[in-house]
This record gives C-alpha cells, structure tokens and sequence, in this order.
C-alpha cells in the first residue's frame, strides 16, 4: 500500500499496476532480443568463420586457419580486381546521382506552377522495388528491341552483356533510381538557405555564378554530405541491380561475395570479404563524417 | 555625392495599395528618416529604391538617371538589413570583404580596405570571429561595415537597430549618427520609433498606409504638424486631441472643448485666423501636446479648475490626467506638482502650443498665435 500511495494514482501506469520501468522493459527488451539474435549473433558467428576453413553445406567442422583466408584474398588479383570496378561504379553511381539530385534541386527550388505534383513524380523512381527497376530496365537496355539502342541509333550495341559496357549500364540506372533521393536532401537544404542573404548578395554586387559558389553551395553542403554518405555506402555494396541485370557480368565486390558464399559455398573466405568490405565502407564514411563535424563547426 | 529622387511611385501587393504616388527629393549626404507604423510602406519604398522590390509605375532616379529597372548589384547602393544578414559560414572579415571580392578587388586591397572599415566601427579584435559568436550590436557594425566598405552611393537602413535591447540601440544610435557626420553618404533610414527618427534625421518622411504625410525636418514635423496623424504619430506621450469650437466672450476668444460648456481662453485674433483659413463649425479639432496643458497649483486668471486623474511620475516629469468637460486631457508637470488622484488644480491652454485641425480630413488649419 504504502509503494502504491507513492504513484500518482491518476496515470494510466499506475491504473494497470504497471511502473514505467516495467513498460520500459517491455518495449525495449523485444527489441534488443531481436537486435542481437539476427544482427549481432551473426556478425560475430561470421567474424569467427573468417578465421577458418569452413563449408555450409558440407556437415564438416570449421577449421581454424588464422588470417590465412584474409591474406589469401589480399593478395588475390581478381579480388583487386572486383573492388577496382566496384570503385569506378561508386564513382560513376555516386557522381552521376550528385550532379543530377542537386542539378534537379536547383531547377526545382522556385515557385512555379504543379511543382508538388513533379516533386512527386521525379520522386518515384526511388520508391520503386529494385527487382522491378532492374528487370525493367533490363528491357530498356536490350540490344535487339530495347528503346534505348533504337533511340540512340546504336543498332544492336550490346549494353549488359559486355563487362564494361554493363558497368555504366547499371550505373545510369542506379542514377535514374536514386538522384531523387540527392535532390529531396538538396531540396531540403536549399529552402533552408534563408533569403535574406540572397538579397544581401544581390546588394552586396555579387553575380549568379559568385552567389552560388560563395552562399549556396557552402550552406548545402552538410546535406549534400549527407546524401553522399548513403550513396556511397549502397553503391558500395550495390547487389541487386548488377545481378538481375547483367547476369552477374558485372563483378562488384557484392556479386563476387555472392558467388562465394552462396555457389561455391566458401564460407570462410566469404566470411573474411564481407569483412574486408565492412572495413572498407566504415573507413570511407568515417572520412566523410569526419569532413561533415568539420563543416558543422561553423 | 548622390541625389535620389522618387517620381510618382506606385506599388500593389494584389489589392493592397503599399505605395500611393510618391514623390520625394533626397539631397546629397543627407539623412533622411523613413517613419511610419508596421505595414506603412516604408519598408517596401526602401527596398524599391535598393532594387529589391519592383514597382508597378513612376521612376526613381539616382543622380537624376532612372534605375528602377537595374537589378539591385548595378544599383551600387548598400542596405542594412534588419535581419543583419549576416553570412553564418563566414567571419566577420570575410562578411565585410564580401562585396569587395564580388567585385573582384586586388587582396592587398581588399586587406586595407576592410581594416580600415573594421578601425572605424572598433571591431578590428572581432574579425576573426563567425557572425554566430558575435552579440547582436557587433554583427550589427559587422553588417554596417559590410554596407561601409565599398563606399556605395548610398546607405539605406532597415530598422538597422529595431532587434537590440533599449540600452544598446540608444549605443548605436549615437554611432549611426556619428558615423554619417563623419563618412557623409546619403542615408535612408527605416524606424517605426519616432524617438530614433527625431534623433537621427536632417528630414523625416513620415508615411501612413503607403501616403505620405509630412516631410521636414524633426522640429518642423514636431512644432507643425500637417495632420492629425503626424501630430499623434510624432511626440510621445501622444498630442491631445479633442473636438472644438470657438466663441467670443469681451475682448478675448474662447475655444470651448468636450461640448460641457468648458472654455479656454485664447487670444482675440483666434476667431479671425480660423475662419480666414476656411474652419467649418463643427469640423474643428484642438491638439495640443502635454507640455502645452499649463497647470497651477493655485488659482489664476485665465485658467480653469479641474480635477486630476491618474499620475504617472516619469522622474524629470510626470504625465497628469485631466477631465476637461468629459474629455480627458494629459498634461506635462515638474515631478510632484499634483500630488495625488482627485487633487482640485488650474489649467490652461498655451494658446502659442495649440494646433487646430480639421476633424474631417485631418488637415491642419496652421494657424500660428
């Protein structure tokens, strides 16, 4: 009695006998059980495989193998090899998607008349499934029928069926799915941009092109960061275009990972390159959070 | 060494009427005070004149060339923005070379330039900093500085110090003032506080609903007023304002207020000057400003008895109540003649503070005794 004269009988705790601690708990602990059961669990249960030799689907025991696997694969040619295409799609991706989303932003910010209605429809690609973009766009690129090649004029160019071509096949795609997602954080930090100061660079004498370097660009950039930060880090681990549309011709780091854990069923090797890429990512997005405190500072 | 002239100016927001056929001469080096209430116009004629707001017809000339369809960075005119629109990513010096640079100025120059600005508005200490570590009265000399540095045709200023605490507007007040003597451009300044206006102007332009009212300097605009707008609007506390008609008693006029049979005595060529200047009955107007209500502790010939309302002890002075004939009436006193709510005193009218207008349309009759 005494404990219960404690609560503040009028809330609605207290009516069903339950303390915040105890509603606390029973919202947090599901959550945190779930967290480590299918994320934590096997992230470490893969970092344990890396260090060994080990087949999923031979009922054999690991075994250990130090860093054999790690060094293997560092020293592997055509693991070089697949990080190199991956970096020139990150970069063809990423940068394709920053000009446009940004390009598209500039346009976008002003009044005119139905610009929530375009918003939204240069918003949909984004919001699309990427099996169906893919095979979509797998008939787009087709080089007997494909609208592309016929608009084009390239008669019968093979798009996704050459390792290069492929390359910037998917990459225009990745770029027609994902600028809006670029042009909504533009949007957004370009209407932050107050308009006073345009006014005081206008007074101040300044020109379109001194406007935009000096007031426009640096104000976006912490968001234009931002977007760069996700592109890069999806581009990076890009999968699902790639593999429904070039039939795999096109080895980014994901697909060769694909094929090692899931066709040769190497899974310790598999194990030590999903790592590597984990490296790999969290050091380039470290760099860029690092550059976006320093831009926050001001 | 710039002349601004405003001919026939015009300006709708759709239906709104912000500007209504102005005209205007602004001479070379003067200061010149926009003073207006909130929505009055003068902040939509300033940003006219920058280049900031189009107008729908008229010209506004700055040494006699029309410029109104010039974008605001041809004008060559500064403006100091309420807001200081100050650039947050950059320092106070960036800020301050920041049309400099737009334009392209050699570094060494821009260099010499801003510290020299920077000496002038004793902020040399503070260039470093970033516009979000500054306090409201240093991005303010920031702004000013970024306005001073180009040497612009003209300087117009936008309610400049309206978001500083009292202490530190009546600061840089003094600095504004000092600061034209010294640099000597053309200034247009933007307040609704008549106090700023009256201190810092060679000419105030007061404007109601996008008219303007009165041009003159501050003792004009205070002593002779062209309406009763400008009478309340200028003078603080506000002018006395009262329906009244004149009679004549002996040798003397009587100017009767609050229709009770309560009359002033006013000087006899009272009546003449009013109808000569075509006063109708009953479209007459007394104003007169507390400090023209004369009051006496004692009775004396020519004053009245009244009875004291509310006081309000300002400590140079104290601002006294009157019920004058169902109208009351503020009077100006030295601190603690009245003593108290409901104290019987003597008043009368200074016949030489009185100002008569016509109720109607507001016009004064300017009549001088």
């Amino acid at each position: 009695m005494a404990v219960l004269a404690k609560l503040d009988a009028g809330s609605p705790a207290a009516r069903r006998g339950w303390s915040d601690l105890t509603i606390r708990n029973a919202f947090i602990i599901p959550t945190i059980a779930f967290l480590i059961i299918f994320n934590i669990f096997p992230l470490i249960y893969s970092l344990g495989f890396s260090f060994t030799e080990y087949r999923a689907s031979l009922n054999r025991p690991a075994v250990f193998v130090g860093l054999a696997n790690y060094r293997d694969l560092l020293s592997d040619p055509d693991i070089w090899r697949n990080f190199t295409i991956t970096a020139k799609y990150v970069i063809i991706s990423v940068g394709g998607q920053m000009l446009v989303g940004f390009g598209l932003a500039l346009l976008l910010n002003r009044t005119f008349p139905f610009k929530g209605l375009i918003t939204t429809l240069l918003l949909l690609p984004m919001m699309l499934s990427m099996a169906v973009v893919g095979l979509f766009w797998r008939l787009l690129w087709d080089p007997s029928w494909g609208p592309i090649n016929y608009a084009l004029g390239l008669g019968k160019f093979e798009w996704l069926s050459h390792p290069t071509n492929a390359l910037f096949a998917v990459a225009i795609t990745d770029i027609w799915m994902w600028s809006p997602f670029v042009m909504l954080l533009s949007l957004a930090g370009l209407s932050a941009v107050p308009q006073h100061l345009y006014e005081a660079a206008a007074i101040d004498r300044a020109g379109t092109w001194y406007t935009f370097r000096r007031i426009t660009l640096p104000l976006v950039a912490p968001l234009l960061l931002i977007a760069l930060i996700f592109r890069t880090m999806e581009a990076f681990k890009t999968f699902d275009l790639p593999f429904i549309m070039s039939a795999q011709s096109v080895e980014t780091v994901a697909i060769t990972l694909y094929q090692m854990a899931f066709q040769s069923w190497d899974t310790g090797r598999a194990s030590a390159l999903a790592y590597i890429v984990l490296i790999v990512v969290v050091c380039i997005t470290n760099i860029y959070v690092k550059y976006l405190n320093r831009l926050r500072e001001r | 060494m710039t002349h601004i002239e405003l001919r026939g100016v015009e300006k709708h927001f759709g239906a709104l009427h912000v500007i209504n056929d102005m005209n205007l001469v602004i001479e070379d080096n003067e200061f010149v005070v926009f003073l207006g209430q909130s929505g009055c116009g003068k902040t939509t004629t300033l940003r006219a004149i920058a280049g900031l707001e189009t107008i729908d017809e008229g010209d506004i000339l700055l040494d006699g060339k029309p410029v109104q369809h010039l974008k605001a960075a041809d004008r060559d005119i500064a403006f100091v923005f309420q807001s200081f629109s100050l650039y947050p990513h950059l320092t106070a010096f960036e800020n301050i070379a920041f049309p400099l640079k737009a334009m392209r100025f050699a570094r060494a120059d821009i260099e010499e330039r801003v510290r020299s600005v920077a000496k002038i508005l004793q902020i040399t200490d503070l260039l470093e900093k970033r516009p979000s570590a500054l306090s409201g009265g240093d991005m303010q000399r920031v702004a000013i500085g970024r306005a001073l540095v180009r040497q612009p045709k003209a300087m117009l200023m936008d309610e400049p110090i309206g978001a500083l605490d009292a202490k530190l507007r009546e600061e840089m007040r003094a600095e504004i003032k000092r600061l034209h003597i010294k640099q000597g451009s053309t200034t247009i300044y933007v307040t609704h506080d008549q106090v700023e206006a009256m201190s810092l102007a060679d000419r105030i332009v007061i404007m109601h609903e996008g008219i303007l009212q009165q041009v003159g300097t501050p003792e004009e605009v205070y002593q002779r007023p062209a309406n009763i707008f400008v009478a309340q609007f200028v003078g603080s506390p506000v002018m006395n304002m009262v329906a009244a008609d004149v009679g004549e008693k002996g040798k003397k006029a009587r100017v009767g207020i609050g229709g009770n049979g309560v009359t002033f005595e006013f000087p006899a060529e009272t009546t003449n000057k009013l109808s000569a200047a075509g006063a109708q009955p009953g479209d007459l107007s007394l104003g007169v400003r507390p400090e023209g209500v004369l009051i006496s502790p004692t009775a004396e010939p020519g004053y009245i008895e009244v009875t004291a309302g509310i006081i309000e002890p300002l400590g140079s002075h104290d601002i006294v109540d009157l019920e004058i004939g169902g109208d009351m009436i503020r009077a100006r006193t030295p601190s603690g003649l009245v003593s108290g709510p409901g104290q019987q005193v003597w008043a009368r009218i200074d016949p030489v503070q009185a100002h008569f207008f016509e109720t109607g349309s507001g016009r004064s009759l300017e009549i001088a005794l």
